[in-house]
């Protein structure tokens, strides 16, 4: 279980998290929305320790993180597992070895086993023969997709998803969401997940959390997210340029 | 106004200062930990290294070239014709201690140390920084540690290559050149130079080494921005390492004892 208490977090004059209180059930798949620049990858960042809060606490399993020395960080980030909104491969190595990267670090693998997992995890996202390719020949999507396989690679208990659907054709922003579901399903995985897509959100989550003003402002299931009568929430859902969001 | 502009420009430098001793400080604990990242050790070795010898060569050809050139007029205008011989030892004194050391210095800060601003730069802006957190690999380590141990060792026997070229260089100018007595020139050279007048210039290269590292890894693991902030990374590392590089060479040379035979 995931719990983060009165969080603060500001760049500069930028206050960008205002007390953020939110828990993350084992096993749960959390959708958490908001407009672009509102702070969910900063908030998520928080979670693996990449982000130092100016205030507030954070705990995983329990542990609070946000004290943790580098050496015992490293230990609560082998639970997570994270796909960057851009991917974020290494340049300098092959998809390969971009994929094998956690499975080095965080499990006793022998190379054997290692490749074997490497072929799996990239099959898992529709990839196959592209182990000995640079991430520049790869499109944005398929760069999205090595990214996923990163992630999932040694089977993380949670994994953070940063804009999972974004610079992806709708098929394939489908298969990766019924991925991330089946993942939910058959390994009790917990998701987070940062979208604008709301219909992926109705179709993959438990509950949905809004960020709005460097706070939860609403956090429920999907049926009573559509169903809120906070104003803020009908327009984010409904892409209205009217309402009480200013679009500027 | 003008005092509170003074201290917000005092606050900024001390908080520098403070983020490049606390990556000094972490980079030598990873350096001395295991595990080591003995491959991106190697591959920095070969990038910091091997790669730069084209360019070290010319310039430590060229630099004793010039040295010799101006060593030679130097004693032919003010003690006179046949004088020039006694020139080889000021030659190969100046380019062991100062003049390759600083050329080197000068050289890899803008090759490598512009590269590695650029590298991390990008990787910062790119979120792989953040990836390698995610992925259990401290930057530092993975980054930092072995780029600064690669420049630490590279940098002095950049400069033994240097010396030898330059050396060469000058010599090649005055004997070969100018007809400038050859066994007086050598003889003077081994009578005057002391070995430890290179060890002097390879203690500076090392210093210069851990300069263009740190500098390069801070650029760029402070970039922010995009293309615009990558740019400035680099720049400002090539700026600072130099500036720095030049200064530590003054307080290095007033600080290493000029001879060790008393």
């Amino acid at each position: 279980m995931i719990k983060i208490v009165n969080l603060y977090k500001s760049f500069g004059q930028n206050k960008v998290l205002q007390g953020v209180d939110l828990t993350i059930e084992r096993g749960e798949t959390l959708v958490i929305i908001g407009q672009s620049g509102s702070g969910k990858s900063v908030l998520v960042k928080h979670l693996i320790g990449i982000i130092k809060p100016d205030r507030g606490n954070i705990f995983v399993d329990g542990v609070e993180i946000v004290n943790l020395k580098e050496d015992e960080l490293h230990k609560i980030r082998g639970k997570f597992g994270m796909l960057f909104q851009g991917a974020a491969l290494f340049d300098s190595m092959t998809v390969a070895q971009n994929v094998s990267f956690g499975l080095e670090r965080y499990t006793d693998y022998l190379p054997g086993k290692i490749q074997e997992v490497v072929e799996e995890s990239l099959a898992k996202v529709g990839l196959k023969g592209v182990e000995n390719l640079m991430p520049h020949e790869l499109s944005g999507g398929m760069k999205k997709r090595v990214g996923l396989a990163r992630a999932i690679a040694y089977w993380p208990e949670i994994i953070l998803y940063d804009e999972p659907s974004t610079g992806i054709d709708p098929i394939r922003a489908d298969a990766i969401i019924n991925l991330i579901d089946r993942m939910k399903k058959e390994l009790k995985v917990t998701s987070v997940i940062i979208t604008h897509d709301m219909t992926s959100s109705y179709k993959v989550a438990d509950r949905i959390a809004m960020l709005y003003g460097g706070k939860i402002i609403e956090i429920g299931t999907p049926e009573e997210i559509k169903r809120s009568e906070n104003q803020v929430i009908q327009q984010f859902i409904h892409g209205q340029a009217e309402g009480p969001i200013e679009n500027w | 106004m003008i005092n509170q502009s003074r201290y917000s420009l005092l606050f900024s430098f001390f908080q520098e200062l403070g983020e490049v001793g606390s990556l000094v400080g972490k980079t030598l604990r990873n350096i001395f930990r295991k595990p080591w990242e003995k491959n991106i050790f190697i591959q920095q070795l070969e990038e910091v290294g091997v790669r730069s010898l084209p360019v070290v060569s010319l310039t430590a050809a060229f630099g004793g070239l010039v040295f010799g050139l101006q060593t030679y007029i130097g004693f032919h205008r003010f003690i006179g014709h046949g004088s020039e011989a006694y020139g080889g030892p000021i030659i190969s004194l100046g380019l062991s201690k100062e003049i390759i050391p600083i050329l080197v210095g000068l050289m890899i800060s803008g090759r490598v140390g512009s590269a590695i601003a650029a590298e991390i730069g990008t990787m910062k802006i790119t979120e792989q920084i953040d990836a390698l957190y995610s992925l259990g690999a401290d930057p530092n380590r993975y980054l930092v540690a072995p780029r600064t141990l690669a420049c630490f060792i590279m940098l002095p026997c950049l400069t033994l290559y240097g010396d030898i070229i330059g050396i060469a260089a000058g010599y090649f100018y005055n004997v070969v050149l100018m007809g400038v007595n050859h066994f007086i020139y050598f003889e003077n050279t081994l009578l005057y130079l002391e070995i430890w007048d290179v060890i002097t210039g390879l203690i500076k290269a090392a210093f210069f080494g851990i300069i263009i590292a740190i500098v390069g890894c801070w650029q760029g693991l402070k970039a922010e921005g995009g293309a615009e902030g990558v740019g400035k990374a680099t720049t400002r590392t090539v700026v600072i390492a130099s500036i720095s590089i030049i200064i530590l060479n003054f307080l290095l040379s007033k600080a290493l004892p000029g001879t060790l035979s008393g």
